[in-house]
């Protein structure tokens, strides 16, 4: 279903505004980023749960501990790029180490600035976060797992990292089933291969899906939501019922969503795998759509990779 | 007062001790944060070692986390952790680790890379304010540690929400690892900046328990402003031939040094019991 309205991020804050109403425990804290994250509404009416940190993403993760620490569940919310580089050793010692019951939302992941550049782009994150003990780390694919997702997290007391994208991206779910903690979501049956992938990319995996259809090829899509715990049993199944595994992810080939399906499947079940990702490199200026189709992260090279793999058997 | 500076003479025994026994740790910095430790766990804070967890309570931060010694010291000797487990620092899979973190009841954040505490703190006070628990919140920082751009912008932040129940407690020895900060990189003047980003700033010597218990117990000095207290501090503090050396910041002393080290502590026991 075609979405133009909600990006992931309005559906995020809609839905914390409806928690924090119910929860005067429920923090909000920004870094000058109340127009990018869409907080306008929260800080308005919730003014005491809300805090400006200013242009000081540090800050802003130690003050979100301050505030947890006080049996408060914080929600501290900026562009990706800045929360996984400038304050990360803040997340890794205030909130991972520490334990702390905050929520990293990070807004305009991976490539969602196009031609932002580097400094905007966020694509070393799921690397990071998910090396932080006891760090949760969540990609929804579209807006109803994100209202979801948020909802499930105003509840938890754990540390976690969200990313989600700038743009409204197609819708992948209904208002159904999105999201259950720990558990990954198979969105297709099928035995010939599996795509697994997490965040915006779920919806190019399904696109590809349908189209190796018409080859006869059955495609296991999974959605990957949660990079961290990860569904280890899903991933197994995955490989040991359909013997190839392509991974697709807006992140490095290092680190991120591949890295992870390889270390289980290496580990308990080693099948053939290809790693769709951003490569190693600083990527090129263009509309976060037009890097996808550049770095073949949309249906059609994701269809193609998925046939290269299954007839290398033949 | 005279306990006060009883306590503070056990401190530092303990302190060394355990460095000591360990091999390991900040001996400068864990000396030169005693007597201000003292005063803030055993009169100017309300905590109930019974009650670590009491949302009421004054909160604590040791944002110079490596001077964690004497930190560990005074919790025991205030009734929070066992004597018996100070001995354990050191030893395989100890509770204590070489900074501080909150598995350690009374510690009330993970500690030990600088420039966090106050951002942290500020946090604190701020879910003070917002919220009516109506604590304080001391955060003790090194003079060194301000080389770090994050405690300035806690500072503006602190300032920016007058925050006037937050406290910040400057351990001014002037020395950091590699020689006096204002040769490694100058950070004077401390005072004025804290001042432009809105705070009230006072000073004493941060070795006389009086002044110390004073000044702490009087804050906020200022309503709506938080208050930072620059500690004039000798590193290494009580020691002869610790004081003012740089080369003390993590250096252990040896069975003899530890001897005379012990010897210089009963003397100034015994001049307190004499009342001199």
């Amino acid at each position: 279903m075609v979405n133009d309205a909600i990006p992931c991020r309005k559906a995020f804050t809609a839905t914390i505004l409806e928690e924090a109403r119910k929860n005067k425990n429920i923090f909000v804290v920004t870094s000058d980023a109340r127009g990018s994250v869409t907080l306008g509404e929260f800080a308005r009416v919730l003014p005491g749960q809300f805090v400006e940190a200013g242009i000081a993403e540090q800050n802003a993760i130690g003050i979100s501990a301050g505030l947890a620490l006080c049996g408060n569940n914080v929600f501290v919310c900026g562009p990706a790029c800045f929360y996984t580089s400038r304050s990360l050793e803040q997340v890794k010692v205030d909130v991972a180490y520490t334990h702390t019951s905050v929520k990293i939302i990070g807004v305009s992941g991976g490539i969602s600035y196009g031609a932002l550049g580097s400094t905007h782009h966020s694509l070393h994150d799921i690397a990071v976060m998910r090396a932080f003990p006891d760090m949760q780390v969540y990609l929804p694919a579209d807006r109803f797992q994100t209202e979801k997702l948020t909802r499930y997290l105003a509840g938890s007391t754990e540390p976690a990292y969200v990313r989600m994208g700038r743009d409204a991206v197609p819708d992948v779910y209904s208002d159904i089933d999105q999201f259950t903690f720990g558990k990954a979501n198979i969105l297709t049956q099928g035995s010939d291969a599996a795509i697994i992938a997490c965040g915006e990319t779920v919806f190019h995996a399904l696109e590809a899906a349908s189209e190796l259809l018409t080859d006869g090829i059955h495609a296991r899509v999974i959605d990957m939501h949660t990079l961290k715990p990860a569904d280890s049993e899903t991933i197994i199944s995955a490989a040991r019922e359909t013997g190839h595994i392509v991974t697709v992810e807006e992140h490095s080939i290092y680190g991120g969503l591949g890295s992870l399906v390889a270390e289980v499947t290496s580990q308990h079940y080693p099948v053939k795998m290809k790693i769709l990702g951003i490569p190693d490199e600083n990527v090129i200026n263009a509309r976060p759509l037009e890097m996808f189709e550049y770095y073949g992260l949309t249906a059609g090279s994701i269809a193609r990779e998925v046939r290269n793999l299954v007839r290398g058997d033949v | 007062m005279k306990e006060l500076l009883e306590e503070a003479v056990e401190v530092r025994r303990r302190t060394l001790e355990i460095i000591f026994s360990a091999s390991r740790g900040h001996t400068g910095g864990s000396l030169s944060s005693v007597d201000i430790l003292v005063a803030l766990y055993f009169k100017v804070m309300q905590v109930d070692p019974l009650r670590p967890d009491d949302p009421a309570r004054d909160r604590f931060i040791l944002s110079k986390g490596h001077s964690v010694e004497s930190y560990y010291a005074v919790l025991s000797r205030r009734g929070f952790i066992a004597d018996t487990v100070l001995d354990t620092y050191g030893k395989f899979d100890s509770l204590l680790s070489g900074h501080p973190t909150r598995k350690v009841p009374g510690v009330e954040l993970n500690s030990g890379a600088l420039g966090h505490g106050l951002s942290v703190g500020a946090g604190m006070a701020l879910a003070s304010k917002r919220q009516n628990p109506g604590f304080r919140t001391f955060v003790l920082m090194g003079d060194g540690e301000h080389g770090e751009g994050s405690v300035m912008e806690a500072a503006a932040f602190a300032g920016h929400y007058k925050l006037d129940n937050l406290v910040a407690i400057i351990d001014r020895n002037k020395l950091q690892i590699s020689g006096p900060t204002e040769e490694v990189m100058a950070i004077e003047d401390l005072g004025k900046k804290y001042e432009a980003c809105g705070w009230e700033v006072t000073g004493t010597d941060g070795h006389n328990m009086t002044g110390l218990v004073e000044v702490l117990s009087c804050t906020p000095v200022r309503e709506g402003k938080p208050t930072v207290v620059i500690a004039d501090t000798v590193k290494g503090k009580g020691i002869s031939f610790m004081e003012n050396k740089a080369e003390w910041h993590h250096k252990v002393p040896d069975r003899e040094q530890m001897e005379e080290a012990m010897k210089e502590l009963d003397k100034i026991k015994k001049d307190i019991g004499d009342g001199k």
